[in-house]
């Protein structure tokens, strides 16, 4: 039976796929943390919105806590360690010319 | 009695593993910083759905928070360390 609150998590759940494939599959750490960093917030923000919507208790209050914590730590930590590979000599990958 | 609940359980234990592969396979070591980053979240996710699973949302979510602030000393740190030590082979 499908409600509103596990409607929510399965959008969240279909993200965090999408997240997962592009870092398996994409090439370089430049590109995966695109995938990773951005989707995975966005389906972070899904699950945390369809788990805490069935009432509003301190709990609730709580989750959405742990959300603006993750909004706000996922890309300055994203941030820190690509900025880390870029300066000690990670190439970005590019396609290379015929 | 399998619930939607134990369904979304197993969808993200399922995804912890697969950011695994990426954390043991990576061939830097900021592919396996950005992957424990990705395990550790999903790992706040699980703890939420845990506490809804079992109806107790309030105890659970206390551990999500501190794991969450967890997750900002490890990658932060780790981050920051690397890229003050200038390593070209790791």
């Amino acid at each position: 039976m499908l409600t509103v609150d596990t409607l929510l998590i399965f959008i969240g759940l279909f993200f965090l796929t999408v997240a997962a494939i592009g870092v398996i599959r994409l090439p370089d750490v430049f590109s995966r943390s695109h995938a990773l960093s951005i989707t995975d917030t966005l389906g972070t923000f899904f699950v945390l919105t369809g788990v805490a919507y069935q009432g509003l208790t301190l709990a609730d209050v709580k989750v959405f806590l742990i959300l603006f914590a993750l909004w706000h730590l996922n890309p300055v930590i994203s941030h820190a360690v690509l900025r880390a590979a870029l300066r000690n000599g990670v190439r970005p990958w590019v396609k290379e010319k015929k | 009695m399998f619930t939607l609940y134990h369904f979304f359980f197993l969808f993200l234990t399922i995804l912890i593993l697969v950011y695994m592969y990426r954390v043991f396979q990576g061939p830097t070591v900021y592919d396996r910083i950005l992957g424990l980053n990705g395990v550790s979240t999903k790992a706040i996710l699980l703890l939420t759905i845990l506490g809804s699973l079992y109806g107790r949302l309030e105890m659970f979510v206390d551990i999500a928070l501190g794991y969450a602030l967890l997750n900002i000393i490890g990658g932060l740190a780790v981050g920051k360390y690397l890229e003050q030590k200038r390593t070209r082979e790791c």
